[in-house]
């Protein structure tokens, strides 16, 4: 098998083919490190690499696998983003202010990937603080799209995106607050899976906006997306709002196919404004691939949706605010020491450290914040928030599952929004409703629109995983379309 | 200052460190006051990127512990939220706290005559403490943090303004640390900084119901400070009134080496906190069941206590105050006297011997012990001996008195010979005492004492006259 086969390769024939004996996870490691050195220098999807860990965690696959008694990610290569700690790791959230933070400790999701066997690669870029939706907001360098080296591969989770759809990690990890995982998978063509609020530990998972952010992987196949989902969902004792529910749950019955269910399209979705014409069509396809399948297709209203996107702009900056005071200088990170008095040095080592897109929304989130305005803009967003929920319910009344485009558009070229960053958060408008009531959601690549790639959303009810994951895997299925690596170069 | 003229109003913030083992929440273990800096803390309470804050289910027993003894309404529903500053010894830029949903309100305590309402009581965190090379931190050479109290849960207990004097803030205070320690709560010393009283103080005419403007008062460290503080401050605030000035509402610090109150932080300009909802930690549904649980569990309080104690064994209301105000103590007395002690010379005993010393024996020893002393088999002197010897050991007292010899003697012919000896060894003494300077008996029954501790001293002194007569 030659190494760019390797490459190609889902977790399901990977471990076939290490547990015959044909190809050893150090193989894996290798084809992937080699196609990392022919193509990053374009892509630039990864920030760092991990050699020590990448060695040893093979060298383990390796001697499991021969024992016999190999867990069940064993040799998987894993890209993961800038935002989850690994101990030991330089972990940076793609900020500056970040620099040679190596966290004492590897977060739940991570940890729970590494006891299954993955095999860590390296570190992929994002958006600073995951703040963004193009990885144009890195405070390192943007990362490229793999079918179009001129297109931003969507944000925040680009990295982890780009590196999946370039063959340079069979699966990495993700993070969605408003669409970063979902919205960079739809760019990029690869499968990206957000879950329910509280399904994955968040403990580890660097906080951009606490009530939103969940952990979820990308993948090129929705069986690998719920092969990962499912071994590092369940309980945390290290987070308090992570679920007792079983993480096993969301498989349950998700080849089940969708004859007979009935699949909701929200009208203000379907004709959400500024999407493309070469979106929808894609989108119209496989509606029809789902109905020939056997899923009756409903419409459905999702009323607040135009709320939604100002309650988000409120909400996240409000708790990014806040969650971002730690970075002071004081304990790690970058530091302005010769600062004269401790309130200039917050303000140089903040201005130094944080992009432009970080401190404005510090500073929309303060001022959203600030006594006098709390009720007018925080309290209002969340009666707003507490809406869109009791949409999806009304929603989820006549229909199984929600469908939709990812991402109005397909991806656009670097620089093209810098800009407008009214025009860049237009970009989360079909998925930070699922982020605001808190659901399990999951794009699939649909097709093209001018050779370029179009994400299908699936969106289920609260602990729905296995509903999502069943709709996607059986549009996979009957369409043929499958997430594909790109050649690159 | 005439007190007829002005009425002082006083309400109090009371931080409490409730008895847990480990942080707010993560699992460090509280440090000790001497324990080197930054030696207790773990990635969360030095609040690294990532990590995330998990409630301690103890310090939340231990708030509805307290807010039930306070007869405090326990809501169905409490949360956190985040109060934000940014500030070095506050790691996250954040303190977890509780702002519109505590964890109960609308209590009362009574104190003496005075019945003091409590408007809430919640849980937070701690911060770290700075140490400052230089004065304060802005004009410091170097500030040095240590995390270790950082995340240390905190009770804070606040009253309405209904205390009315220096003393009744004090006994206020007083009362609650006893509570706190009956409860099992918190151990409340002062000193460790487990129990920090932080007083309002404002004053208006006799008469007026507007409340002043008030001073709030931190860096109390005894109940001592806080009543001279409080008498400094209310001082301080009617010659600033009655000389035509106006107080300013601001927190004045007190200082322990002068005596005196300054100023520390003006609250013209009231500090914006951005306070919301902590995403990190659901809202708590407080379970009734659980909350009946923890009620019926409550051990009896201590102003029940000091009642019966009055009533069933007739005991002074300070001696009572006294015993009840160490659960301890308390129970020790119940034990002296159920194993058929007198009560009042076991009130005595625990009051004058063991509350100092801080070392109980078991009750049955106390018993016996005051049995011995009381009949006269024992010397008082000899008892307070006997009780070091059986607090240490764990012995009964009669096994020590027999080991010791420790019986009085009683026996008039020895007890004379002693006492010639001590009259010829001392001359001078038995000539002042013939001379009618009836003190000079002190020194000769001082040295018959030490000659004979187990002497009998009501026939030696007796003895002593009959030869000087």
């Amino acid at each position: 098998m030659t190494s760019s086969d390797l490459t190609e390769l889902g977790i399901k024939e990977a471990s076939r083919l290490l547990r015959l004996g044909s190809i050893s996870a150090s193989d894996l490691v290798t084809a992937h490190v080699e196609r990392i050195e022919r193509l990053d220098s374009h892509v630039k999807a990864y920030l760092r690499f991990t050699p020590e860990l990448w060695e040893k965690q093979a060298d383990e696959a390796d001697r499991r696998i021969r024992q016999g008694d190999a867990p069940p990610l064993a040799g998987i290569p894993l890209a993961v983003k800038d935002v989850l700690c690994v101990r030991g790791v330089e972990t940076t959230a793609g900020s500056r202010i970040l620099r040679g933070f190596k966290p004492p400790y590897t977060g739940t999701a991570v940890a729970r990937l590494f006891e299954a066997g993955a095999v860590m690669l390296g570190v992929t870029n994002c958006d600073e603080f995951a703040m963004g939706s193009s990885t144009e907001n890195s405070g390192y360098f943007p990362t490229r799209n793999p079918w179009d080296l001129d297109r931003v591969p969507g944000g925040s989770s680009g990295g982890s995106a780009a590196a999946v759809a370039a063959g340079e990690a069979m699966i990495a990890l993700g993070t969605d607050t408003g669409g970063s995982i979902r919205q960079p998978a739809a760019l990029c063509g690869v499968v990206g899976m957000k879950p329910t609020y509280g399904r994955v530990s968040r403990s580890g998972l660097i906080a951009f906006a606490s009530s939103l952010d969940q952990i979820g992987p990308l993948t090129r196949s929705v069986d690998d997306a719920a092969v990962v989902l499912s071994l590092m969902s369940g309980l945390d004792p290290l987070d308090a709002t992570s679920s007792d529910r079983p993480g096993m749950e969301v498989l349950n019955n998700f080849g089940g196919g969708v004859k007979g269910m009935r699949l909701g399209v929200p009208r203000e979705y379907y004709d959400v404004k500024g999407i493309e014409a070469g979106v929808k069509s894609a989108i119209d396809a496989a509606l029809a691939v789902l109905r020939i399948a056997g899923a009756e297709i409903v419409d459905v209203s999702l009323p607040h949706t135009d709320y939604g996107l100002a309650a988000y702009y409120i909400i996240a900056p409000a708790e990014c605010s806040s969650n971002l005071a730690r970075f002071d200088g004081v304990k790690y990170g970058l530091s302005e020491v010769d600062a004269p008095n401790i309130t200039d040095e917050y303000l140089q080592t903040r201005r130094k450290g944080f992009g432009t897109e970080v401190r404005r929304r510090v500073m929309l989130g303060t001022y959203a914040l600030s006594s006098g305005y709390y009720d007018a803009y925080y309290l209002k967003a969340q009666k707003v928030r507490t809406l869109i929920k009791r949409d999806f319910d009304e929603a989820f009344k006549h229909c199984d599952a929600i469908v939709s485009a990812t991402s109005p558009t397909v991806a656009f070229p670097i620089g093209s929004k810098t800009q407008d960053p009214l025009s860049m958060y237009l970009c989360d408008v079909l998925t930070l409703g699922g982020n605001l009531a808190g659901l399990p959601g999951i794009s699939v690549p649909c097709g093209t629109s001018d050779g370029l790639p179009v994400g299908l959303q699936v969106l289920g009810p609260q602990w729905g995983e296995n509903v999502v994951l069943r709709v996607a895997r059986a549009y996979e299925e009957a369409s043929e379309v499958r997430a594909e690596v790109a050649s690159v170069v | 200052m005439s007190d007829r003229d002005w009425e002082v109003v006083i309400g109090m913030e009371v931080h409490v460190q409730p008895r847990t083992r480990s942080k707010m929440f993560c699992g460090c273990a509280i440090a000790e006051l001497n324990a080197a800096p930054n030696t207790h803390v773990c990635e969360i309470c030095l609040g690294m990127p990532g990590v995330l804050p998990v409630p301690n289910k103890a310090a939340i027993e231990a708030c509805l512990k307290t807010a039930l003894a306070l007869n405090c309404e326990i809501p169905r529903h409490t949360k956190f939220d985040r109060k934000n500053y940014m500030y070095p010894d506050l790691p996250k830029g954040y303190q977890i706290s509780q702002y519109d949903l505590p964890m109960s309100l609308n209590g009362y305590l009574v104190v003496g005559a005075r019945t003091v309402r409590i408007r809430r009581v919640h849980l937070e965190e701690d911060t770290g403490k700075l140490i400052h090379a230089g004065d304060k931190l802005h004009k410091a050479w170097e500030s040095y943090v240590d995390l270790n109290r950082a995340g240390v849960p905190l009770m804070e207990i606040v009253s309405e303004p209904d205390l009315r004097s220096a003393d009744e803030a004090r006994d206020y205070a007083m009362e609650l640390q006893t509570l706190l320690r009956t409860l099992g709560a918190s151990n409340a010393d002062m000193e460790k900084g487990q129990l920090r009283a932080e007083p309002n103080i404002s004053i208006r005419r006799a008469g007026s119901e507007e409340l002043g403007v008030k001073t709030e008062l931190k860096n109390i460290n005894s109940f001592r400070a806080l009543h001279r503080a409080i008498l400094y401050e209310v001082e301080r605030q009617t010659q600033v009134l009655e000389s035509g000035g106006s107080v300013v509402q601001e927190t004045r610090g007190w200082s322990e080496s002068e005596q005196r109150t300054f100023s520390q932080r003006s609250k013209e300009f009231a500090d914006d906190y951005r306070y919301f909802p902590e995403p990190d930690i659901p809202p708590l549904e407080l379970d009734r069941a659980w909350i009946e649980e923890l009620r019926a569990a409550l051990p009896e309080l201590p102003g029940a206590r000091r009642g019966r104690l009055v009533t069933q064994y007739a005991l002074s209301s300070s001696d009572a105050a006294r015993i009840v105000a160490d659960r301890s103590l308390a129970d020790l007395f119940e034990e002296a006297a159920a194993a058929g002690a007198p009560a009042k010379q076991t009130a005595n005993w625990i009051v004058g011997e063991i509350a100092p010393t801080g070392k109980l024996p078991s009750g049955k020893n106390l018993a016996e012990l005051v049995r011995l002393v009381g009949d006269g088999s024992i010397t008082r002197d000899q008892g307070r001996e006997v009780l070091m010897e059986s607090v240490e050991t764990g012995r009964t007292p009669a096994e020590i008195v027999a080991e010791h010899g420790y019986a009085q003697l009683s026996d008039v012919s020895e007890l004379r010979v002693l006492a010639e000896a001590v009259i010829d060894s001392n001359p001078k003494a038995a000539a002042d005492f013939r001379a009618g300077r009836k003190q000079a008996m002190q020194a000769l029954m001082a040295d018959l004492r030490k000659r004979a501790p187990q002497a009998n001293p009501k026939i030696a002194n007796e003895l002593l006259l009959k030869l000087l007569g």
